[in-house]
């Protein structure tokens, strides 16, 4: 039976870290516990909930900033910011419905330690670009701070970095501080319908070479092109975003229906109708669908322009789509019991990148790498970097590799 | 020069001239440099009061060399400092005298441009403005500024996370980097990132940005370019306080507006500048804005519109709007020039550089007007104004007795102010040596072990660079100790389900 310890306090998270450091007993980090499925599975003596961590604590518009507890449902952080007309302009996306869990749950903690992002990632960068200061209880039991209240910090090591996309392992956050930004006034969507995926690549790579700011490019094929709420047709459209303050968005349509014009055929939508499609995209609609729950999910980042070469080394029964201009794509595999691992490393292999297996039943992720693996040199320095937070591996042991 | 350098090691110095034999050996010809004479250029970096000779100079021009050059220094216990322009404004890259300066100056080639992943591959000592040039016949640019672009390099940029004036709106030199080759002080190469985004483990990338030098040797830099906004158009906006102009920048982001820069100055520097440039500025108020909008013309024409109400209704007294690209560069060039302005107002200025909550400006121009009549040092202000970056230069003349002390404590005393309000000791310049004393102002011992068993990961025996932005240097193993307090009863008071 695992033991659940709820602090409601830092001294009381050293507390925890100190009474497993001395019994030799390890951690399982959670906040809502939405991702809990992310990453290898863990075996632990016992869960650090991390849920009574909750409250806005500074919020500053004018500043640009943010800092929360880190336990703060995210829903709590984007109601709050879009009632003063801003955002997380780094577009988190919700790992739940693809999970199987419901919608909405994660908190900001959980964003940051997996660093999520979405569709505006191309533009706007991920949590770790907008992560300015942190408060941790390390692996040693001690509370440490790093980074700052203020947008603009190089004072010591950029720890913040490092925490973002640490999926629990080196510390236990229980403050973090967050840019915010201005809410884009509108927005509207360039549509190019029926493009395969090596024209939809170039398409993006045009479009995304030019002076339209584009702030989101998609490409979502026949296949699954039915499951994108607010497109004209369920068939092949390649989908590009464009935001800012009206006269900008109407110009700016205006100039990209244009540049597209050698790859077919243009159209806008409206507020409305874009709203829907990204919503769509960065829920990765497809995938999670009931229908698809079953099927091994892998996520891969690449080089944005030579994406379509990567998805013709994979099996043609995957269904997949693509975001961030093709330098991220989602691959959904056909057998429930099958991830079909060695294929994908070897695709990324071949065209540069990671890919990381999101979902998949447990006995799976327990035997193929969820992570991408790293070349030895930076295996061993990943090591060295955990351990310098957590020397006994009390956080979360191997969630990302096995035996760090 | 008052900060202590760690001791200097005389068995290395004994040991001179068989180590540079030995480095001859692995950069043959003029890399090696060991005359005192041609070692005098690699004496300092931009923060001149602080000098030292280097034990050598040692300037490779390949990846393999750094990395036989650091195994080697690795293997028998020597010291590297590595550098790459020498702009530094915190001693960065100050050498030791019984030290290896590592000049990186040679890794000068641009190795790839890749428009379609909208991405370059760069050597580290191509300089700043070189990355956007080689890329700007298709009309792109590397989005971060420093203000030494012209001189100062990717490697040292990486090494210092520099922003520049347009950050608030492109971000940092963190936020533009896709991925870097380095060369770990036991002569390891590795591979971070590449021309896809995120890392696909610890985001070591983001933790060697802005490491200033101490965890590896940056070999090979990708970064992100951006294609260039069709226009951009600057306002140029006086007020009479630094209340209402500080107040204007809060409802410019508070409505909405990320300008691509947006800069203040108060009034000794805007004097200073007129002075000097003649860019037009107006001299009877006591603060003045540069805002500048980039985007299509559509774009920049109706946020225009909508800065300058938003100024009006702020108490402006002048607003000016650029009417050619000629001009705008005017408005800019003033801002540009602050700090060779203040060097013809004084004979030397020191360069501070700590970041502040923006609605603290009016207390902290208070209290720094306090310690200016103090010390008996003018000073002047520039800062980048949509991030809370201040740049307060103090006025002094080294041939002065005491007055380069005065301006350090001066200096010293503005960014525990900084700290105090709120902010952070360094924006962009870097602690390096400068700042390094200064750093338990921020941060707790704690705070700081934990940075430092970081650099343990990447350098167990404390060899690279040692002496800058850590105040008190500990041994690896010691850091790495763990008192484990254990086998009581587990917190009673924790809630338990």
């Amino acid at each position: 039976m695992t033991d659940l310890l709820k602090p409601t306090d830092i001294p009381q998270v050293e507390e925890a870290v100190r009474w497993a450091l001395g019994n030799d007993k390890t951690l399982e980090l959670i906040g809502s516990g939405s991702k809990r499925t992310l990453g290898r599975p863990s075996q632990t003596d016992a869960t650090l909930d991390l849920s009574a961590f909750t409250g806005v604590t500074l919020y500053e518009p004018d500043e640009l900033i943010l800092s929360a507890r880190a336990g703060t449902p995210l829903a709590e952080i984007e109601k709050l910011l879009d009632d003063n007309n801003q955002q997380l302009d780094f577009e988190p996306m919700d790992y739940g419905p693809l999970l199987g869990q419901p919608a909405g749950q994660g908190t900001i903690g959980g964003v940051v330690a997996t660093n999520l992002s979405g569709p505006r990632r191309i533009k706007a960068g991920a949590a770790r670009d907008h992560f300015l200061g942190v408060n941790a209880v390390t692996g040693r039991g001690e509370a440490i701070k790093s980074g700052g209240r203020v947008v603009k910090n190089v004072t010591g090591y950029d720890l913040c970095k490092v925490f973002a996309g640490s999926f629990g392992t080196l510390g236990a956050m229980t403050d973090v501080t967050i840019k915010v930004l201005p809410k884009p006034e509108t927005e509207a969507t360039v549509v190019i319908e029926g493009l395969d995926d090596a024209q939809a690549c170039a398409a993006m790579a045009t479009a995304l070479g030019s002076s339209c700011d584009v702030s989101a490019a998609a490409h979502l094929p026949d296949h699954v092109a039915s499951y994108f709420d607010g497109l004209p047709k369920a068939e092949a459209a390649t989908v590009l975003r464009l935001e800012g303050v009206a006269p900008s968005v109407v110009h700016r349509t205006q100039m990209l229906v244009t540049l597209m014009q050698p790859f077919g055929p243009a159209l806008a939508l409206d507020e409305a109708g874009s709203k829907k499609v990204w919503r769509s995209v960065r829920q990765v609609a497809p995938f999670a669908a009931e229908s698809a729950r079953a099927r091994p999910l892998w996520r891969i980042s690449t080089a944005p322009a030579q994406a379509h070469r990567l998805v013709d080394l994979i099996t043609p029964a995957a269904q997949m789509f693509y975001d961030w201009g093709g330098g991220l794509v989602w691959v959904a595999m056909p057998f429930e019991n099958e991830a079909d691992a060695g294929s994908i490393r070897r695709a990324v292999a071949e065209t540069g990148g990671h890919a990381t297996l999101v979902r998949a039943p447990a006995a799976l992720r327990a035997s193929v790498d969820v992570f991408q693996p790293q070349e030895s040199g930076l295996a061993a320095l990943s090591k060295r970097v955990k351990d310098s937070f957590d020397p006994k591996a009390v956080f979360n042991p191997g969630r990302m590799w096995a035996g760090v | 020069m008052s900060v202590k350098m760690p001791e200097t090691d005389a068995a290395v110095l004994s040991r001179r001239a068989q180590i540079v034999k030995t480095l001859r050996a692995i950069v043959p010809g003029e890399g090696v440099i060991d005359r005192e004479r041609e070692m005098k250029p690699f004496e300092s970096d931009g923060l001149t009061a602080y000098r030292q000779l280097p034990m050598v100079v040692v300037l490779p021009e390949t990846t393999r060399q750094v990395s036989e050059v650091l195994k080697y220094c690795h293997d028998n216990g020597i010291k590297v400092v590595p550098r790459g322009a020498g702009t530094s404004l915190s001693g960065g890259a100050l050498p030791l005298a019984d030290g290896v300066l590592l000049g990186m100056s040679k890794f000068n080639k641009v190795r790839d441009i890749d428009f379609d992943n909208r991405a370059a591959v760069v050597e580290p000592g191509v300089t700043n403005l070189a990355v956007t040039n080689a890329v700007a016949h298709a009309g792109f640019y590397y989005a971060p500024d420093p203000s030494s672009q012209i001189a100062c390099t990717i490697g040292g940029n990486v090494a210092e996370n520099s922003g520049g004036v347009h950050c608030l709106k492109y971000g940092m030199t963190t936020n533009n980097v896709l991925g870097c080759e380095i060369v770990l002080m036991n002569g390891e190469v590795l591979r971070l990132g590449g021309k896809h985004l995120d890392s696909e483990g610890y985001d070591l990338l983001g933790l060697i940005i802005g490491s200033e030098g101490l965890l590896g040797v940056v070999t090979e830099v990708t970064v992100r370019i951006l294609k260039k906004p069709e226009t951009a158009r600057a306002v140029l906006i006086g007020f009479p306080t630094s209340e209402e102009a500080g107040a204007c920048v809060s409802k410019v982001i508070g409505s909405g507006i990320i300008p691509g820069g947006m800069e203040m100055m108060d009034r000794p520097a805007i004097h200073a500048v007129e002075q000097f440039v003649h860019a037009g500025y107006p001299l009877d108020v006591e603060a003045l804005l540069i805002v500048e909008l980039d985007g299509p013309a559509a774009e920049v024409d109706h946020l225009i519109a909508r800065v300058e109400t938003i100024a009006k209704d702020c108490g402006a007294v002048s607003c000016r709007t650029s009417q050619s690209e000629e001009q705008r560069l005017l408005f800019w060039a003033g801002r540009k020039a602050a700090f060779p302005a203040a060097g013809r107002i004084s004979p030397d200025y020191y360069c501070m550089d700590g970041t502040i909550p923006r609605a603290k400006l009016p207390l902290v121009l208070k209290r720094m007007k306090e310690l200016s009549e103090k010390y008996g040092l003018g000073v002047a202000n520039v800062f980048h104004a949509g991030d809370g970056n201040l740049h307060p230069l103090i006025l002094y003349d080294s041939n002065k007795p005491g007055e380069l002390d005065r301006a350090e404590e001066f200096g010293a005393d503005v960014l525990r102010l900084c700290v105090e309000v709120g902010g952070v000791l360094t924006g962009e310049h870097g602690v390096g040596v400068e700042k390094r004393d200064l750093m338990p102002a921020m941060f707790s011992e704690i705070d700081l072990n934990a940075q430092q068993r970081v650099k343990c990961a990447f350098d167990a025996k404390g060899l690279l660079n040692p002496g800058k932005v850590f105040p008190q240097l500990h041994r690896c193993a010691e850091l790495g100790r763990m008192h484990i307090s254990g086998g009581q009863v587990p917190f009673p008071d924790l809630p338990r389900f």
